[in-house]
C-alpha cells in the first residue's frame, strides 16, 4: 500500500498532513474551474507543481512514471476531436472538431495537474499520516475508522491470496479457463472468510489494549506558520487564474 | 465508473458534493447505531475487497471508467449505512491517494456509486429476500440481480450529471446506450463475484451477513 510514498527527509514530507491535502484539494478546485481557454494559467499551473516537487525531493521521472496511471483516460480523450460537433478546422488532412479539440485538451490538461497534485500528496505523506490528517480536518471517525481497517485488510487480502495461490499450484491445480470458474468463485468466497477472521482477531486484541474507534495521535496540531506555507499553492494558482482572465 | 476532473463543469460538481456531503451525513448517522464489534472489522474488509475489485479497470468514455463497483456485497453484508460509508471511503483514498478519478469530481462519483448504486442495490435485496426461496440459491440469485440494477444504476447517474453539466458536445443518446450496454456486462460480472461470496460466508458464518440478520430471523438452510 505504501508504493506511491516516496520515504525521503524533505520540508515537504515534514508538513502536517492535514495542510497538505487542504492545498491540493483547493489547488484542484481552482484548476478544475478555470476556463479551458486560458491556456497561460494552466502553463503556470504546471510551472507551480514544479516548484512544490523540487523542494520536495521527489525525482520528476518517478513523478511522470506514475502519472501514466492517467493515460486511459487521456487515450479516449484522443477520439473527441474526431467525433465532437460544431465547426471542423483541416490539420494533416484530418477534419477535426473545434469543440471537440478543446474538450480533449480541457481533460487533459485538468486531468493531468490533478494527477500530478494527488502524487505529490501521496510521495510526500504515509497513509496512516493522511488518516489522521483527514481525522483533524474534522472528518466522521466513522469514515476514518473504515479506512483504517481497509488499509490494514488490503494487505491481508493480498497476502492471503498469494498464500492460497501458492497452495493451488503446489497441488498442481491451476484454475485459469472459463469452464474453471467454479473453484474461482469458491476460492474468491474462501479467501474473503479466511481474511475476515485473521482480521477479526486482530480487531478483537485491538480492543482488549484499549481500541476506541479512532487511533491516538502523537503530533499537534498543525502550526499557523504551515498552513501560511502551504497555502501559497492555492493562493498562487489562484492568483494566476484571476491574471490570466484579466489579461486580454 | 469514475469520473475525472474537467468532465462535468463546475458549478454541476458543486451541487453534487453538497449532495453527496447530505447523503453521508445520513449514512454516518445512521451507521453509528449499526457498527458494533462484529461490523467495524466486517466493514473495513468490504472497504478492502471493493478497492481490489476496483482495480480492474475498462474505459467507456473519455475520462470515464467502467469497473466493478461492489456496491452490492457491500449492502448484504454490512448494511445499507455502513456500506455506502465503504464505498465512499474507497472512493474518498482512491482520489486523494492514487488519483483515480477527480478530486472536484468525488461528489458526483460518491453520490453515483456509494449512493445511487447501493441504495437501489439495497431495496432490491430488501424485496428479493423476501419472496425469493429461503436457500443458498434464493441468496445468490438476490446478489447476482441487485448488482446488475444496482451498477446500470449507477451508470445512469453519471448520465442524468453529464445532461446536466457535461463540457463536452457528445450525443446523450449514444452515451446512455455505451454506458448501460457495458454497466449491464460488469454487473452480471459483479453480481456473480458477489454471490459466491456472500454464499459462501452465509454458509459458513451466517452470522455475519448483514441481510440475513435484517430480514432472516431463523437461520439459513445448507444443503447438506
Amino acid at each position: 500500500m505504501e508504493r506511491l510514498f516516496l520515504d525521503r527527509d524533505s520540508r515537504v514530507h515534514r508538513l502536517s498532513p492535514e495542510v497538505k491535502i487542504a492545498a491540493v484539494l483547493l489547488f484542484t478546485v481552482v484548476v478544475v474551474i478555470t476556463p479551458r481557454e486560458e491556456f497561460t494559467a494552466f502553463a503556470g499551473y504546471a510551472v507551480l507543481i514544479a516548484l512544490v516537487t523540487a523542494p520536495a525531493r521527489v525525482p520528476a521521472g518517478w513523478l511522470l512514471r506514475r502519472s501514466t496511471i492517467e493515460l486511459p483516460f487521456v487515450l479516449l480523450a484522443v477520439l473527441l476531436p474526431i467525433f465532437g460537433h460544431g465547426e471542423r478546422v483541416d490539420w494533416l488532412g484530418l477534419s477535426l472538431s473545434v469543440d471537440g479539440l478543446y474538450g480533449a485538451w480541457n481533460i487533459v490538461a485538468k486531468g493531468t495537474l490533478g494527477v500530478l497534485a494527488s502524487l505529490l500528496l501521496a510521495a510526500t505523506t504515509t497513509m496512516r499520516d493522511l488518516i489522521s490528517g483527514l481525522d483533524r480536518l474534522r472528518c466522521p471517525a466513522v469514515i476514518t475508522q473504515i479506512m483504517t481497517f481497509m488499509l490494514r485488510y488490503v494487505d491481508v487480502l493480498i497476502d492471503d491470496a498469494r498464500r492460497m495461490r501458492i497452495a493451488r499450484l503446489a497441488r498442481a491445480y491451476d484454475p485459469r479457463f472459463l469452464w474453471q470458474a467454479k473453484a474461482f468463485a469458491v476460492g474468491v468466497g474462501s479467501l474473503f472468510l479466511r481474511s475476515y477472521e485473521r482480521g477479526e482477531r486482530v480487531y478483537l486484541a485491538m480492543l482488549s489494549r484499549g481500541y476506541t474507534g479512532t487511533m491516538p495521535s502523537v503530533a499537534g496540531r498543525a502550526p499557523a506558520r504551515e498552513w501560511a506555507i502551504s497555502s501559497a499553492l492555492p493562493v498562487a494558482a489562484a492568483g494566476m487564474a484571476v491574471a490570466a482572465a484579466a489579461l486580454p | 465508473m469514475h469520473i475525472a476532473n474537467g468532465i462535468i463543469n463546475g458549478p454541476v460538481s458543486a451541487i453534487f458534493i453538497a449532495i453527496a456531503a447530505a447523503g453521508l451525513a445520513v449514512c454516518v448517522w445512521r451507521a453509528k447505531v449499526d457498527l458494533d464489534d462484529r461490523l467495524a472489522p466486517m466493514a473495513g474488509l468490504v472497504a478492502a475487497f471493493i478497492f481490489a475489485v476496483q482495480m480492474l479497470n475498462i474505459q467507456v468514455l473519455p475520462g470515464v471508467s467502467g469497473h466493478l463497483l461492489g456496491g452490492t456485497l457491500a449492502v448484504i453484508l454490512v448494511g445499507p449505512w455502513v456500506g455506502a460509508l465503504c464505498v465512499a471511503t474507497v472512493l474518498l483514498v482512491q482520489a486523494l491517494v492514487f488519483a483515480d478519478g477527480g478530486l472536484t469530481a468525488i461528489g458526483l462519483n460518491i453520490t453515483n456509486m456509494a449512493l445511487l448504486g447501493t441504495a437501489a442495490a439495497y431495496l432490491l435485496v430488501a424485496l428479493l429476500l423476501r419472496i425469493l426461496p429461503r436457500t443458498t440459491g434464493g441468496l445468490g440469485a438476490t446478489a447476482l440481480i441487485a448488482s446488475v440494477v444496482g451498477v446500470v444504476v449507477a451508470a445512469m447517474g453519471f448520465v442524468v450529471e453529464y445532461a446536466l453539466g457535461g463540457t463536452t458536445e457528445l450525443s446523450l443518446g449514444a452515451i446512455a446506450a455505451t454506458m448501460a450496454g457495458t454497466h449491464t456486462l460488469i454487473g452480471v460480472v459483479e453480481g456473480l463475484i458477489a454471490a459466491s461470496t456472500v454464499v459462501t460466508v452465509a454458509k459458513v458464518r451466517p452470522d455475519l451477513v448483514y441481510a440475513l440478520r435484517a430480514f432472516r430471523a431463523q437461520p439459513i438452510k445448507v444443503p447438506a
